[in-house]
Formats: C-alpha cells, sequence, structure tokens
C-alpha cells in the first residue's frame, strides 16, 4: 500500500472543487487504464465524459463511487480524500468506515438498473434513507412518493422491479439515487440497456432533476443531443487521458483535436 | 392390513418420535448452514478457514459414527452420559449442516455482483446489505437444496432406533420380533416414511414458491398441485457441492 | 479413562479388516448403481414402464436406506450373505439416485445432436451408445463421484445387518472390551482419511468435466 507523502491540507478547502482526482492511476493487472489522470468538477458542474469503448469512462465513476480503488493517486470528495484517509499527518488507504462517511455525498444509477428484485419499487427507494441514513420511516415514505411523482410512476409505488419496463425499472433507479439526497450523481450509460422507445422517458426525467436541483452531476452518454443540452463541460477521453475539454458548443460543433473529431463522426453516424 | 390397522398408534408415536429429531435436526442444520456458510463468505482468512474446516470435517464422518462416538466414546472421556436422542439430534445436525453451508455459501456467492455494487450505491453497511438485500435473494436458491437435505435427514434419523430410541423403524423392529411378519411390520414403517417425506416436499416447495413469488418470479408452468408433488432434483446427497 | 495407545495399535488390524469389507461393499454397490441406474434412465423413457419404474425409485428415494436393509435381509433366504444383501440393497437405493443424475444428462444433450443423428440416419444403437450416452456421462462424472463418496459414508449402515466392515468391527471392539473411545475415533480418522481427499478430487473432475 502507497503511502502519501502529501501533507494534510493540500487538499482543496470549501469553495473549491467538489471533486478532485489528483494523479489517478488505475491499473487491472499490467493493463493500465488511467494513467495519472488529473482534473476537477465543480460543484453544481454537470460533467459529460465521452470516449471510445475502453477510454476509462466507466472505471472513472466506479472509482467515485468506490466500487473500485484506485492503484495510485488520490481522490477527494468535498475537500476530503476519499481513496485515502488521513492518519498522523499522512494520508493512508481509506478504510470501509470512512469510505462509506465520504461516500454518502455520492449517488449512483446503473446501465442495468440493479434493482432489489426482492423489494418492492416502494422498499427499493426508501432502503438507503431509512438504514443508510436513518430517515424516518413516514418521511422516506413521503420522500419516495414524491420522487415517484417526479418520474412519473407514482401508481407503482407497490409493484416488484419484474412488473415494470426497463424504462420504469431505470426512473425507479433514478428515484432510488435521489432519495439518498446525494451531492454527485454518477451517471453510466443509464438509457443503453433501453428499447430506443423508452429511451426519451428517462432522459426527460434527468433533464428534470438538472433543471430543478444543484446536485453535481458527471455523466457517460451516447446520447449527444442530451449531454449538449444539459452539461456544462465535456470531457473527452482516449486511452485513460482527457484529450480535450471544454462546453459542449465546442467540443460537438468545433472539436479541435483530430481523435474528437473521428470519435464524433463515428458516433453521430 | 389388520396387521397395521390393530399398531397404528404404535406406529404414529414412533412417527412422532421421528418427526420430532428430524425438525430439532433440521433447526440445528440449518442455524449452523447459515451460521458457517456466511463465514465461508467472508473475506478474512481465519472465518473461512473454519468454515472449510467444519464442513470437510462433518461431511466427511457419517452421522452415524459421529452419534456413535457421542454416544459411547463421550461418556469414556468425560463423566456425563448423552441423551440417546440428544446425541442424534447432534449428529445430525452437525453432519446436514455441513452439507446446508455449501449450499448457503454457494448461493450468497451467486447473488449477481451488481446487486452489492447497488448496495454501495446507497451505502449500506455490510450487515444491512446482507440482510434486506443477499440472503433474500439467496434464500430462493438455497431452497431446493434445503428440501432434499431436510429428506435425507429424516431418512437419516432411521439410526437412532441402534441406540434405543423407539422411533419408526424401532417400532417396526419390534413389531417383527413380537409377531414374526416381516414384511407387515416394515412395509408400515416404509409407508409412513414415505408420507412424512412427501408432507416435507410439498412444505419445501410451497416455501420455495413464496421465496420465488416475493422476487417477481413465478413460472407459468410452476402452479397448481401436480408441480407440489414433483420428485427431488437428480443431486440430493451429492448436492452439496453443486 | 483416557486414550490408551497400546489398545489403539492392539485393535487396528481388526479395523484394518473392516475397512477392506467397507471398501469392497462400496465398490460392488458402486458398481450395481451406476449399471442399474443407467437401465432405470432408460427404462424411465419408455411410457408405461417408465411411469411404474419411476414410482418404485421414487419410493425408494424416499424411505430409509436402513430400514431397507434390514427388511431385505429378514426377507433373504439363509444362503444368501449378509455382505450381498448389503451390496444389493446399497445399490439398489443409489441406483434410485444414479438414474436422476443419468436422468439430467441426457436431456442436457443439445436436441441439435438428436437432430444430427436423425439426418444421418444413425441406427438407435449408435444414437445411443455413440453419441447421446457418452456426452451425457461425460457431463454428469462429478455428480456420479459425489454419489461414491456418498454410498463409502453410507456404508456403516450394514452392521445393523451383521456385515463385518469397519463400523461392526469398532462396535464388536467396543463391546469385548468396554472400551469404545479409540475404535469409534478411528473409525472417524479412517473415514476422514478417504472422504477429503476423494472431495478434493471431485472438486477436480468439477472443473475438468462439469463445464461441458
Ligand atoms: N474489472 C476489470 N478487470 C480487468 N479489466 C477491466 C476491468 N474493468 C475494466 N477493465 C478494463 O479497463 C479498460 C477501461 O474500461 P472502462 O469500462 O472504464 O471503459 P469505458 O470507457 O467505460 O468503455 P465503454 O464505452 O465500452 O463502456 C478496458 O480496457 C477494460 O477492459
Ligand atoms: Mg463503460
Amino acid at each position: 500500500m502507497p503511502q502519501y507523502e502529501t501533507p494534510l491540507g493540500a487538499g482543496p478547502g470549501a469553495g473549491g472543487p467538489l471533486i478532485r482526482f489528483d494523479g489517478v492511476v488505475k491499473r487491472f493487472g499490467d493493463n493500465t487504464v488511467l494513467d495519472h489522470l488529473d482534473f476537477t468538477v465543480a460543484p453544481g458542474e454537470r460533467v459529460t465524459l465521452i470516449g471510445p469503448s475502453g477510454s476509462g469512462k466507466t472505471t472513472i465513476l466506479r472509482l467515485l463511487m468506490t466500487l473500485e480503488q484506485v492503484t495510485d493517486g488520490v481522490i477527494w470528495v468535498g475537500g476530503e480524500p476519499l481513496s485515502h484517509m488521513p492518519k498522523g499527518g499522512r494520508l493512508v488507504r481509506a478504510n470501509e468506515r470512512h469510505q462509506r462517511r465520504v461516500r454518502r455525498q455520492i449517488g449512483m444509477v446503473f446501465q442495468q438498473f440493479n434493482l432489489f428484485p426482492n423489494m418492492t419499487v416502494r422498499q427499493n427507494i426508501t432502503e438507503g434513507p431509512v438504514h443508510s441514513l436513518g430517515v424516518p420511516r413516514g418521511e422516506a415514505d413521503r420522500r419516495a412518493a414524491e420522487l415517484l411523482e417526479m418520474v412519473d410512476l407514482a401508481d407503482k409505488i407497490d409493484a416488484h422491479p419484474t412488473q415494470l419496463s426497463g424504462g420504469q425499472q431505470q426512473r425507479v433507479a433514478i428515484a432510488r439515487a435521489l432519495a439518498m439526497r446525494p451531492r454527485i450523481l454518477l451517471l453510466d450509460e443509464v438509457t443503453s440497456a433501453l428499447d430506443p422507445e423508452l429511451v426519451t422517458g428517462v432522459l426527460d426525467v434527468l433533464r428534470t432533476v438538472a433543471e430543478t436541483t444543484d446536485i453535481t452531476m458527471l455523466l457517460v452518454t451516447h446520447e449527444m443531443q442530451f449531454a449538449r443540452d444539459v452539461s456544462h463541460r465535456v470531457l473527452m477521453f482516449d486511452q485513460g487521458r482527457i484529450v480535450e475539454e471544454g462546453p459542449p458548443e465546442q467540443i460537438f460543433g468545433d472539436p479541435r483535436e483530430e481523435r474528437t473529431r473521428a470519435f464524433l463522426h463515428a458516433v453521430l453516424d | 392390513m389388520d396387521f397395521f390397522i390393530d399398531r397404528l398408534p404404535l406406529y404414529l408415536s414412533g412417527a412422532g418420535t421421528t418427526l420430532v429429531i428430524t425438525l430439532l435436526g433440521a433447526a440445528l442444520a440449518f442455524v449452523l448452514a447459515m451460521v458457517v456458510g456466511m463465514l465461508g463468505t467472508l473475506r478474512n482468512r481465519a472465518a473461512r478457514a473454519v468454515a472449510t474446516g467444519y464442513t470437510e470435517t462433518f461431511r466427511g464422518v457419517a452421522a452415524l459414527v459421529l452419534m456413535y462416538w457421542m454416544a459411547f466414546a463421550i461418556p469414556q472421556l468425560t463423566p456425563y452420559e448423552i441423551d440417546p436422542v440428544f446425541a442424534a439430534v447432534l449428529a445430525l445436525g452437525l453432519n446436514v449442516g455441513a452439507y446446508g453451508a455449501e449450499v448457503v455459501r454457494a448461493a450468497i456467492n451467486a447473488v449477481p455482483r451488481a446487486q452489492i455494487e447497488a448496495t454501495i450505491a446507497l451505502n449500506m453497511s455490510w450487515w444491512r446489505r446482507t440482510r434486506s438485500v443477499v440472503l433474500p435473494q439467496a434464500w430462493a436458491q438455497m431452497l431446493p437444496t434445503f428440501g432434499n437435505l431436510v429428506i435425507e435427514l429424516m431418512k437419516a434419523t432411521a439410526i437412532v432406533s441402534l441406540i434405543g430410541v423407539a422411533d419408526l423403524t424401532r417400532v417396526a423392529q419390534e413389531q417383527r420380533a413380537a409377531t414374526g411378519e416381516t414384511i407387515a411390520a416394515f412395509t408400515g414403517a416404509l409407508v409412513v416414511y414415505f408420507v412424512i417425506a412427501q408432507l416435507l416436499i410439498v412444505g419445501m416447495r410451497l416455501l420455495e414458491r413464496r421465496a420465488n413469488r416475493r422476487l417477481g418470479r413465478l413460472p407459468a408452468s410452476d402452479t397448481g398441485l401436480w408441480a407440489l408433488l414433483r420428485p427431488p432434483p437428480a443431486t440430493a446427497i451429492g448436492g452439496g457441492r453443486r | 479413562m483416557t486414550w490408551d495407545w497400546e489398545f489403539t495399535g492392539k485393535i487396528i488390524p481388526d479395523l484394518l479388516d473392516g475397512l477392506v469389507v467397507t471398501v469392497q461393499a462400496t465398490l460392488l454397490g458402486y458398481v450395481l448403481a451406476l449399471v442399474l441406474g443407467l437401465a432405470v434412465a432408460l427404462a424411465r423413457r419408455v411410457p408405461v414402464l417408465g411411469t411404474a419404474v419411476f414410482a418404485v425409485m421414487e419410493f425408494i428415494r424416499c424411505t430409509p436406506l436402513l430400514v431397507q436393509l434390514v427388511f431385505v435381509f429378514y426377507l433373504a433366504p439363509s444362503y444368501v450373505s449378509a455382505f450381498t444383501v448389503g451390496v444389493a440393497v446399497l445399490g439398489v437405493h443409489y441406483a434410485a439416485y444414479t438414474a436422476e443424475v443419468y436422468r439430467s444428462g441426457i436431456e442436457g444433450v443439445p436436441p441439435g445432436q438428436w437432430e444430427a443423428c436423425r439426418a444421418l440416419s444413425l441406427p438407435p444403437h449408435r444414437t445411443w451408445g455413440a453419441v447421446v450416452l457418452p456426452q451425457a456421462i461425460r457431463r454428469v462424472i462429478p455428480a456420479l463421484g459425489n454419489y461414491l463418496i456418498a454410498m463409502f459414508k453410507d456404508t456403516p449402515l450394514l452392521f445393523a445387518i451383521t456385515v463385518g466392515e469397519l463400523m461392526y468391527q469398532a462396535s464388536r471392539i467396543g463391546g469385548v472390551y468396554f472400551r469404545y473411545l479409540e475404535a469409534m475415533t478411528l473409525v472417524g480418522l479412517f473415514f476422514l482419511l478417504v472422504s477429503v481427499p476423494s472431495a478434493v478430487l471431485i472438486r477436480r473432475l468439477e472443473r475438468r468435466y462439469a463445464a461441458v
């Protein structure tokens, strides 16, 4: 386990970025997926990650959700290290307890929804708030009803996930993530597993979330129009590095890098 | 037939003893299977070593040998006598629990990784995740094999007759000795065993159905009485490791 | 009373004699179970006979081996040895299980294989003998192996009908010397000594064959 020489306080403080990748390296065996990656995301910012398959987009989101652990470097969230924790003036590998505390601010929606089949829609949404956050049952139920209203599934509150279409399941999954009141929401190709006619419903819900909340979002999507509409900034990745970044109008309208142009050309056709 | 009707009370009391030992043994086996099976899924090496040690030992030694050891060797080692029924329940529970632990371990490991990741995204604790996501989903997968193990345990209870407990087998033996009617005496016992087995099968199928309904999956073909009476699947004893 | 090593040494030869009988009974019973189980699995595919065979096997599977042993032991004519009865009952009892294993193996052969046999107009004995059974049996080898271990662990029941296997020797020694500790413990150890390595072996077989 590498011990970090970074003294305490070197991380971004309040008022700084909400997320910061600081020389993050991720390897799977010999395969270096992220190679000293640095980037930051400001509070309330919505950032879209694009790039060819295998460029490391999913890996970035999974590192933030602590589903994977960094090989090297530090990830900071809200001025606190997520991948590491301070100990004796140094940063050491975070233990489970530290990660649980810091990642409370982060929620994620998965490509395959990952709803719990043994629970109703209501239980899926209230499980986290009640048992991870200690929200009283009544309040969690009320909040679940509100969220289902927002995703237009109020009548499905007592349904089982298997009784829902893919699009409906994904909207429940969004409600479930929002019920945790995250500051940061991670969305990894949330419409890729859906039949084309169900995509719009899910994207509309996400547009509403973007318009009505100040949740910081990191999204990976192939829906370029949607990315252009909701994101403040687009990061183009290739082989674990940022090739180009900028506002969506510039990246989509006037890409500077040849690789970005080639990638967009390939997806948009 | 008259033979059997006259002796029905005897057979029923034997069946009662068989049933009590079955249920006590199953309860012990269930607790052991759950605890040891869960230990076997932990990352902690010591916990896994304990689990492996238990399963390999108690699957390796037959319940009969274990029961004799407790009934005859323990009084020699210690000043205590072990009640025969207690020795039998302990031996059967330890033995079947070892098979069950493998079933629990495999079922827990079979819960999709994506489900675990969803619990991390909801910041659940290990215990919460286990209680509300992992076990409910693994449960449906454990039940069919548990059903087979319960039948095997029920059949294995016959060994208590060898250390003097008046179970169904013992009743049959005594009736044969008293009357010389081998066929009647044993056929009676076999039929009662068969009926008990069928009752256990139906009970387990009801549990399975409920578990599957909770997961929102109940194939249309799996309804009606016939489905409840279907025989146990192929790997009953060897099934511990499948 | 505590462990007596000298006594232990004295009883080991008798226990080894018992172990030989245990192994013989296991192997003979297993061969019977393998052959009979296959016959049952095939018979189950015949319309009326199949149902009858199935009912009998289901009955055998749902009732205790011990009762079956004792029952047949009392019924058998006196010139049939207890050992023969033991092997026969073990074999038939386990055939009820191996039959189900074979059946699942046969059902697991892809339909395309049957269709290919039809397309080649293979006669039934070639369809079964050269195509279906080799594939079916290959995939059930680990499951069948599990039943060999299970059967080995069931052989102590034979002592109830006076077959001179391991358990019988141990309880005889116990009765003669009024010492059970050493003999019973050794029986347990013998079983562990055989069961644990064979479980490891089965796991290897599973890795090798089951994925087919
Ligand atoms: N668990 C893992 N074990 C080994 N290699 C992995 C693992 N997860 C990802 N990788 C590798 O890491 C690289 C980046 O994968 P990642 O999933 O982050 O790409 P991506 O940009 O999300 O691609 P896509 O657009 O196809 O989803 C790939 O080469 C992949 O093979
Ligand atoms: Mg991806």
